[in-house]
C-alpha cells in the first residue's frame, strides 16, 4: 500500500492539518517509508488471537450519578481564543 | 388498509427503520460529574472533562448505564454482560474533544422488540437491532453574530440512547405508532421524559422503497426530525421522491437527507459516504463495560409495570375494552389517575368518565393530567354520589363542570347548591299531579296512544323539580299516574 | 559536597536534622539552573518564585516537625503534566499560550507529599520523539560529552529529555516523565541517572496531556533507584478520575531497594541481542548479568519471540490513539488560534501551524491506519500482535521473577544525527517499547560507560504491580556498578 499525492490530500483533510503543494512529495516519501517498514506485521500468523486494546488488565469503574463539577464557565473560557460572553466563539457554521 | 404508493410503473412499498436518540435521565453527565439540567447559562454546566481539556479523561456514569439497561429490558431485548465504547473520529465546533465516544462494535443492549397497535385494532412487532449510549455534542448558536457562531458546550457529554430499530416498518403511521410506543415505554421506565419539543427524543429515519417482494433498495436517512407528525410526514414526502427518482430511470444515492417541515419535502445534506471517515476505535481511555448479572436482575426485578402488561391487566381486571385500555395506558400518569377512580367503583364508569369528560375538559383547558384541576380522588366521590343516587348522571355533569372550574370537592358543590335528588316520593307526587293537570291534552294524547310523549312528561316533571327529581322514582310515579 | 550533589534521601535527612532549609536546598537550584539552563535548555519555564514559596511553606513545615515524604525536596516536572496555574505546553506551540486551572493527580500527589516544584522541563512534542529534537522550545543539550569529540552537542534523548537532563546536571533532584515507548528509561540511559516506568496503571493519567492513551505511563527520574523509588511512592495510587488507574495498595518502594536478589531467576531476552549492536551495551549488559548472578540470583535464558514487532507495532497503535487524542487542539477552547476564513480554515491552519514536523506526521498515520478500508489491515493486526507481546511476557513470567536486558541500542548521539530518516530515529525504542506494548514495569539503571566515556543504562522489566522485585534487581545491579561517574556540564562543577 503506498500513499499517492490524492490520498495524501484526503487523509491531511480528515486530520484537518493543511498541507502544502510544496510539502506533499516530502511527505509522500516519509508516510510511505513509514508504512513500508510497518507492513513488516504481516509477517506475524495473528489466527485466532483476540485484539487487545489497552495495557490495562481490569474492568471499567464506575462513578455515582452525582453532580461533582462544573460551574465554573470563567475558567472553561479562561484559555479561549476568542469569547464573547460566555460563549465560545467560532467563524459562522453554514449547514 | 395497508399504505402504498401507486406509481406509474404500479404499487410501491415504503420500508422505513428509524434511529432515535433519547436523552437519559440522569443527575450528572456520561463520563462526568457535571449537571445535565436543560436551559442553564451557557457553559455553566461544562467540566474540564466536557469541554475536552488536555489531559482530561472519562469516567463511566454508573446510573447512565443502569437507564440503558433498564429500557433495554422494557425493549425485551438482550443485555450484553460485555460490551465497549469507542471513539467515532470527526470534527465539530460543537464537538469539543474532536471525537464522539460512542459504543459501535460492541453495544450495551442487542436485540430487542416492541409491539405496536394500529388505528384498525391490528398490532405488528418491530424488532430491534440495538440500544447504545454515547455523547450528546454541545450546541452552535448561528443567530448570534453575522459572521460568527457561539457555542455552548451545557450539552456536551450529555448521556444519549441510541435505539436502532430494524427496517420493520411499512408506513408512516406504523413509524408513527412505533415512536409513540418507544416514548410512553421511555416514560414509564422514567429513563428519558420522551420531550421532542426540547429535543430530548430525535429520530433518524432510514427510507427506502421497493416493489412487493424485492429486495430491499438503496435508503436514504433523514436526519434529525424533532416531532412524530414530522417523522410521518418526512417517510410519505421521502417515499414519494424516491419513488420518482426511480420511475424517471434514475437511481437513488444513499446519503443523509434534511426534512424541511416547512416545504413539506426532504433534500439532500452530504453525501455520507464521501464526506465522512468516522475511523472508530475502541477509546483506550475506557475500559470495557462488565455488567454484574445479579445488578441487571435487580434493575429488572424493580422495573414499573409497562404500557403492555398494564393494558392486559386493565382489560382483564376491569373488562375493558382493548381501545380503551391502550388509551388509557399511554401515558404512566393516565393510568394511575384511572386506577385511582376505578378502585371500588364501577371501572367501565370510570373509564368513560377518564376518556370522555376529562379528557375533554383537560383539552379544552389546554392541560395534561398532571395538572388537572380535577383530582382522581374528587372524580371518584363524584362517581360515589352518582352510585347512592345522591345526583343523578345528568346532574353530575353539571357538577363535573363546576369542578374543573373550581377544583373543588364533589359533595360541596352538590351541597351548595341544592343539588341532592329528590327521593321524597310524596314531592314527586305532587310534582307529577302538576304536570299532569298542566297538560290534560297532552294526557289525553298519551292515553290515546301517543307512547312518546312519556318522555316530554318525565322532562316537564325533571324540570320542575330543577333536575333534582330521581329519574328513576318519577318513572315509577309517572307511570302510576298515566294509568290510573 | 554541594546541595545539589544530595541523593533525595540525603537531603530528606539533612533538611529533617535542619542541616540546611528547604529555602538554601531550592536556591541552590535555582542558582544552578540560572547558570546551566542557558546551556541545556533543560527547563521550558522555570517558576523561581513559587519554588521558593513551596520551599518556605516547607521549612515552615519542618520547624512543626512535620515531615511528609517529599517536604522541601525540589523536582522538575515534565511540562506534559499540567501544573494549575503554570504555563503547560507539551513542547508544542499549540499549547503555547495555555495555563491549565487544574492540577495534574500525579504532580498535585508530588505537592501534597511537600515538593518544591522548580520549573516545567523541556521535552519532544506532545512526547513524540527519541531526542528532544522535536521541541518546539529548542533542543536540550545532555550534560554529558564524548571523550573524542567533546564539542559535538548530544541529545539528551527522549522524550523526557529535559527532566533527564536536568536531573543528571544537578538542576533538579528528580523529576517527572512519561514514557509511552521508552521516553523515561531511554533518556535515562542517554543522561546517565536512573528513569522508572511504573506498570500501566499505576500512576494516574490524569491532567498528564495525553500522547498514546493506552501506552503513556507517567513515572520518575532520579539519580538513584532508591530515590526513584521515593519519587514512585508519592506519584502512585488509586484514582477514580482516570478509569485505566489500577485500585491496588501502594506498597513500600523504598524498602524493595534492600531486597536480596538471592535466588531471584532472571530471564535474558535472547531477542534483545541485535545485530549491530555496539559491543560496549553487549558486554555491559553480559557484566550485569554477572553481578546478579554473583549476588545469588539465577540466569536464564528465555525467549519473547514477538520482540521485533514491537516498534512496528507501536508506530501503529501510538499514531493512532495519537491522531485522535490530538484532535482537541483546534484553536476553539484554548492554545493557538491561526487562520479562520472559514471553520475548517480556522482547525486546517491552526493544526498546520501549531504543530510541528514529527507530530504532523504521526497525526497523518494514525489518521491513515484507521480510515475505512486499512483499519483491519493496520490497527486490528496491530492489536492482535499487542496481544501476542503481552503473551509473550506472560508466558516467560511463568519462568523468571524479571528479565534485564539493554536499555537502548546506543549511546546518546550528537544532535542532528538520526534526523534524515525518521525510521532510524525510531529504533532507539526497540528494547524499551516491549514494556509499554504489555503494560509491565522497567526501569533503566546506569551501569557503566562506553569506550568514549558516555553513560549506558540496563533494563530491569518486571511483571506487572510487581515494581518491587524490579527495584530490588534494579538496585542490586546500582550497588554492583558502584556507578560515580560525573556529566561534565553540572551544577558545582
Amino acid at each position: 500500500m503506498s500513499l499517492d499525492p490524492a490520498t495524501i490530500r484526503r487523509i491531511a483533510t480528515l486530520a484537518r492539518i493543511r498541507v502544502e503543494d510544496a510539502e506533499l512529495a516530502t511527505l509522500a516519501a516519509e508516510l510511505n517509508g513509514i508504512l513500508g517498514w510497518i507492513e513488516q506485521l504481516n509477517e506475524v500468523n495473528v489466527d485466532g488471537v483476540e485484539p487487545l486494546a489497552g495495557a490495562a488488565q481490569m474492568t471499567a469503574m464506575l462513578r455515582e450519578d452525582v453532580v461533582t463539577d462544573g460551574g465554573y464557565p470563567d475558567k472553561v473560557l479562561a484559555n479561549a481564543p476568542e469569547r464573547a460572553g460566555d460563549f465560545f466563539v467560532v467563524p459562522k457554521v453554514v449547514e | 388498509m395497508s399504505y402504498a404508493i401507486e406509481g406509474s410503473t404500479g404499487t410501491w412499498e415504503v420500508v422505513v427503520g428509524l434511529e432515535v436518540h433519547a436523552q437519559v435521565i440522569s443527575k450528572a453527565k456520561l463520563f462526568s460529574g457535571a449537571a445535565t439540567d436543560f436551559g442553564a447559562p451557557p457553559n455553566t454546566q461544562v467540566s474540564f472533562v466536557d469541554a475536552a481539556f488536555p489531559g482530561m479523561l472519562p469516567v463511566i456514569n454508573r446510573e447512565c448505564v443502569a437507564q440503558a439497561v433498564r429500557t433495554g429490558l422494557g425493549l425485551n431485548a438482550h443485555i450484553n454482560v460485555v460490551s465497549r465504547f469507542d471513539r467515532k473520529n470527526y470534527f465539530y465546533a460543537d464537538l469539543p474533544a474532536g471525537y464522539q465516544i460512542s459504543q459501535y462494535q460492541h453495544p450495551v443492549v442487542g436485540e430487542g422488540k416492541v409491539e405496536i397497535e394500529l388505528a384498525d385494532g391490528s398490532t405488528r412487532e418491530i424488532g430491534i437491532t440495538r440500544l447504545h449510549l454515547e455523547q450528546d455534542a454541545g450546541k452552535s448558536l448561528h443567530d448570534q453574530h453575522p459572521t460568527k457562531s457561539y457555542i455552548d458546550l451545557n450539552r456536551a457529554g450529555v448521556a444519549l440512547m441510541e435505539i436502532v430499530s430494524e427496517p420493520d416498518l411499512r408506513s408512516p403511521e406504523e413509524a408513527g405508532a412505533y415512536l409513540r410506543k418507544l416514548r410512553s415505554i421511555l416514560r414509564y421506565l422514567g429513563t428519558c421524559d420522551g420531550n421532542m419539543e426540547e429535543g430530548s427524543m430525535r429520530a433518524d429515519v432510514n427510507v427506502s422503497v421497493r416493489k412487493h417482494g424485492e429486495p430491499y433498495r438503496t435508503r436514504c436517512e433523514v436526519k434529525n426530525v424533532n416531532s412524530v407528525r414530522f417523522v410521518m410526514q418526512a417517510i410519505d414526502a421521502e417515499a414519494r421522491r424516491q419513488v420518482a427518482v426511480w420511475e424517471n430511470d434514475g437511481t437513488v444515492e444513499q446519503e443523509t437527507r434534511l426534512f424541511d417541515s416547512g416545504r413539506g419535502e426532504t433534500r439532500s445534506m452530504r453525501s455520507k459516504e464521501d464526506a465522512h471517515d468516522y475511523r472508530y476505535f475502541p477509546d483506550p481511555d475506557l475500559l470495557p463495560l462488565v455488567l454484574d448479572e445479579a445488578w441487571i436482575a435487580d434493575l429488572k426485578s424493580q422495573l414499573p409495570e409497562l404500557p403492555d402488561a398494564k393494558k392486559r391487566r386493565f382489560m382483564q381486571d376491569y373488562g375493558l375494552t382493548a381501545y380503551d385500555a391502550g388509551v388509557l395506558v399511554a401515558e404512566q400518569a393516565t393510568a394511575e389517575y384511572y386506577e385511582t377512580v376505578a378502585r371500588g367503583r364501577d371501572a367501565k364508569i370510570a373509564a368513560n368518565w377518564v376518556t370522555g369528560d376529562l379528557f375533554a375538559a383537560l383539552n379544552r383547558a389546554g392541560r395534561t393530567i398532571g395538572d388537572s384541576p380535577v383530582s382522581a380522588a374528587s372524580l371518584g366521590k363524584l362517581l360515589d354520589l352518582m352510585a347512592d343516587s345522591t345526583i343523578s348522571g345528568r346532574i353530575a355533569k353539571d357538577v363535573f363542570e363546576a369542578m374543573v372550574e373550581t377544583g373543588r370537592d364533589p359533595s360541596s358543590i352538590v351541597e351548595e347548591k341544592g343539588l341532592c335528588q329528590v327521593t321524597d316520593t310524596g314531592a314527586i307526587d305532587a310534582a307529577v299531579a302538576a304536570v299532569l293537570a298542566a297538560n290534560a291534552d297532552k294526557v289525553a294524547e298519551y292515553k290515546g296512544g301517543r307512547d312518546k310523549l312519556f318522555g316530554f312528561f318525565v322532562g316537564q316533571v325533571m324540570k320542575a323539580m330543577a333536575g333534582k327529581g330521581n329519574p328513576a322514582l318519577v318513572n315509577e310515579a309517572l307511570k302510576r299516574a298515566l294509568s290510573a | 559536597m554541594s546541595l545539589t550533589d544530595l541523593t533525595i534521601a540525603e537531603a530528606r535527612e539533612g533538611l529533617r536534622a535542619r542541616q540546611f532549609s528547604a529555602r538554601e536546598l531550592a536556591e541552590a537550584h535555582l542558582a544552578a539552573i540560572m547558570a546551566l539552563n542557558p546551556r541545556l535548555n533543560a527547563f521550558i519555564t522555570v517558576t523561581g518564585d513559587r519554588a521558593l514559596a513551596q520551599a518556605d511553606a516547607a521549612d515552615a513545615a519542618l520547624r512543626r516537625g512535620e515531615f511528609a515524604p517529599l517536604t522541601g525536596i525540589p523536582l522538575a516536572i515534565k511540562d506534559l503534566f499540567c501544573t494549575e496555574g503554570v504555563r503547560t505546553t507539551a513542547g508544542s506551540r499549540i499549547l503555547e499560550p495555555f495555563i491549565p486551572p487544574y492540577e495534574s493527580t500525579v504532580s498535585a500527589n508530588l505537592l501534597r507529599d511537600g515538593a518544591v516544584f522548580l520549573g516545567k522541563a523541556n521535552m519532544d512534542e506532545f512526547a513524540m520523539g527519541s531526542s528532544n529534537m522535536t521541541s518546539a522550545y529548542g533542543a536540550v543539550a545532555n550534560p554529558w560529552q564524548r571523550r573524542q569529540d567533546a564539542d559535538a552537542v548530544l541529545v539528551p534523548g527522549g522524550s523526557s529529555g529535559g527532566s533527564a537532563a536536568a536531573v543528571s546536571a544537578r538542576l533538579a533532584m528528580g523529576a517527572t516523565g512519561t514514557d509511552t515507548g521508552g521516553s523515561i528509561r531511554q533518556p535515562a540511559s542517554f543522561c546517565g541517572i536512573v528513569g522508572l516506568k511504573p506498570t500501566y496503571g499505576r500512576c494516574s493519567r490524569w491532567g498528564v496531556v495525553a500522547f498514546a492513551s493506552s501506552l503513556d505511563h507517567p513515572g520518575p527520574f532520579a539519580r538513584s533507584v532508591n530515590d526513584c523509588a521515593i519519587l514512585l511512592g508519592s506519584m502512585a495510587g488509586h484514582d477514580p478520575k482516570d478509569s485505566t488507574s489500577a485500585d491496588v495498595p501502594v506498597p513500600d518502594f523504598e524498602a524493595a531497594c534492600r531486597r536480596d536478589v538471592k535466588g531471584l531467576r532472571i530471564g535474558v531476552p535472547r531477542e534483545y541481542r541485535m545485530d549491530g549492536m555496539p559491543e560496549d551495551i553487549e558486554r555491559l549488559w553480559q557484566q550485569g548479568l554477572g553481578w546478579l548472578r554473583d549476588a545469588g540470583a539465577v540466569i536464564i535464558d528465555v525467549s519473547l519471540p514477538h520482540t521485533k514487532y514491537g516498534l512496528t507495532t507501536y508506530y501503529i497503535v501510538a499514531p493512532a490513539e495519537a491522531s485522535s487524542n490530538l484532535a482537541r487542539y483546534d484553536g476553539v477552547r484554548f492554545g493557538l488560534r491561526d487562520g479562520g476564513a472559514d471553520l475548517r480554515d480556522l482547525y486546517e491552519r491552526t493544526r498546520a501551524s501549531g504543530f510541528g514536523a514529527e507530530v504532523r506526521r504521526r497525526v497523518l498515520i494514525g489518521t491513515y491506519v484507521l480510515s475505512a478500508g486499512y483499519y483491519d489491515a493496520y490497527y486490528l493486526r496491530a492489536q492482535k500482535v499487542r496481544a501476542l507481546i503481552l503473551r509473550d511476557f506472560t508466558d516467560v513470567f511463568a519462568q523468571v521473577d524479571a528479565l534485564v536486558t539493554p536499555t537502548a541500542p546506543s549511546a546518546a548521539f550528537a544532535q542532528g544525527d538520526n534526523m534524515d530518516d525518521p525510521i532510524k530515529m525510531y529504533l532507539n525504542d526497540v528494547f524499551t517499547v516491549p514494556a509499554n506494548m504489555a503494560g509491565v514495569p522497567g526501569i533503566s539503571v546506569p551501569a557503566g560507560l562506553d569506550a568514549n566515556g558516555l553513560p549506558l543504562g540496563l533494563q530491569v522489566i518486571g511483571k506487572s504491580f510487581d515494581e518491587e522485585t524490579m527495584l530490588a534487581v534494579g538496585a542490586a545491579l546500582e550497588r554492583a556498578a558502584g556507578f560515580d561517574a560525573l556529566p561534565q556540564i553540572r551544577a558545582a562543577a
